[in-house]
């Protein structure tokens, strides 16, 4: 490892980090923005106890949702005492993870449309399977 | 004149523009709102700062240590099974936000890494290891240890999925 290199390296990072920061401050502002804007009590309001229906909900609500996962569990925890069924809190706790509405500008510009898209749609149907699966193999031990 | 604007400047700067728009429209129309969000702005940089430099120093290392052969070899089309399991162990491994990890992923990607592998990598930040604590405590062991052998199974089928359909041919 040379001199040369590493200051080749070090340059090569900085300009690459000066290229996405504006990307990256754009979604620290809308991950703000929604976070202030979107109150926890809007969560418990969108349910309805159809039991299609509430899974595709939770899955939605989880992919326009943004920031520490452990809201998702605490938020996910609050439903279940609402009567909220486990699988729609599974889909919801996973989707909050796994699929970025918020993050998908950046996302795109990252990493290619193409991909970005067909990640998060493929994420979304795959929480709700996995919410599924997950439940029914609970109920089976 | 609006349009020869748009056409000079790329994306990453319309996005910031119109973010920073809404902001704008918030200090004007509800000043409350806009000093919460601000706060809030300003605690979620603080948060993720340490993350931004794990990154940073990650991406460094990658630009120094490894190179496209490298990243082929480990991460890319012929990578196998080892590829596989290097990208569910850096997902469940990699913590902060998802969007802290784009910048990395795409050098790696430039550099020659499998789609299939950044959406296995991508899913399996689902597995929050800081976090099973947590969880255990809200749905209990039993519906964590299924909740995340299923995240890992499909983080694996995800990634074939989404690697299936970049590669379809177009008619």
């Amino acid at each position: 490892m040379d001199l040369k290199n590493t200051k080749k390296a070090l340059f090569g990072t900085v300009r690459n980090f000066k290229q996405i920061l504006p990307i990256i401050l754009g979604v620290i502002m809308l991950v703000s923005l929604f976070l202030v804007l979107i109150p926890n009590s809007f969560y418990t309001t969108i349910f309805t106890g159809n039991k299609i229906v509430d899974p595709l909900m939770g899955a939605t609500v989880g992919s326009i949702s943004s920031g520490n996962p452990l809201i998702s569990y605490i938020l996910g925890g609050e439903l279940l005492d609402q009567g909220v069924s486990l699988i729609a809190v599974t889909a919801f706790i996973l989707s909050w993870v796994t699929v970025g509405i918020i993050q998908l500008p950046a996302e795109s510009l990252m990493l290619g449309r193409r991909f970005a898209l067909t990640r998060n749609v493929i994420s979304f149907i795959s929480s709700i399977i996995v919410a599924f699966l997950t439940v029914f193999t609970l109920s089976l031990i | 004149m609006i349009n020869r604007f748009l056409e000079k400047i790329s994306g990453k700067w319309i996005f910031l523009i119109v973010v920073t728009t809404i902001y704008i429209f918030l200090l004007i129309f509800n000043f409350h709102s806009f000093e919460r969000v601000l706060i809030q702005f300003f605690k979620l940089i603080w948060t993720i700062l340490p993350i931004f430099v794990l990154v940073f120093c990650l991406m460094f290392l990658s630009n120094l240590f490894l190179d496209s052969k490298k990243i082929i070899k480990y991460t890319g089309k012929s990578a196998g099974l080892k590829g596989w399991i290097i990208s569910i162990i850096a997902g469940i491994l990699s913590s902060g936000p998802i969007y802290m990890w784009y910048p990395l992923l795409s050098e790696l990607k430039d550099k020659g890494m499998k789609d299939a592998f950044i959406t296995t990598f991508l899913y399996n930040r689902a597995v929050k290891i800081p976090l099973l604590p947590m969880i255990i405590y809200y749905f209990g062991i039993t519906f964590t240890i299924i909740l995340t052998f299923y995240m890992i199974l499909f983080s694996v089928i995800n990634g074939l999925i989404v690697h299936k359909f970049l590669n379809l041919k177009k008619p």
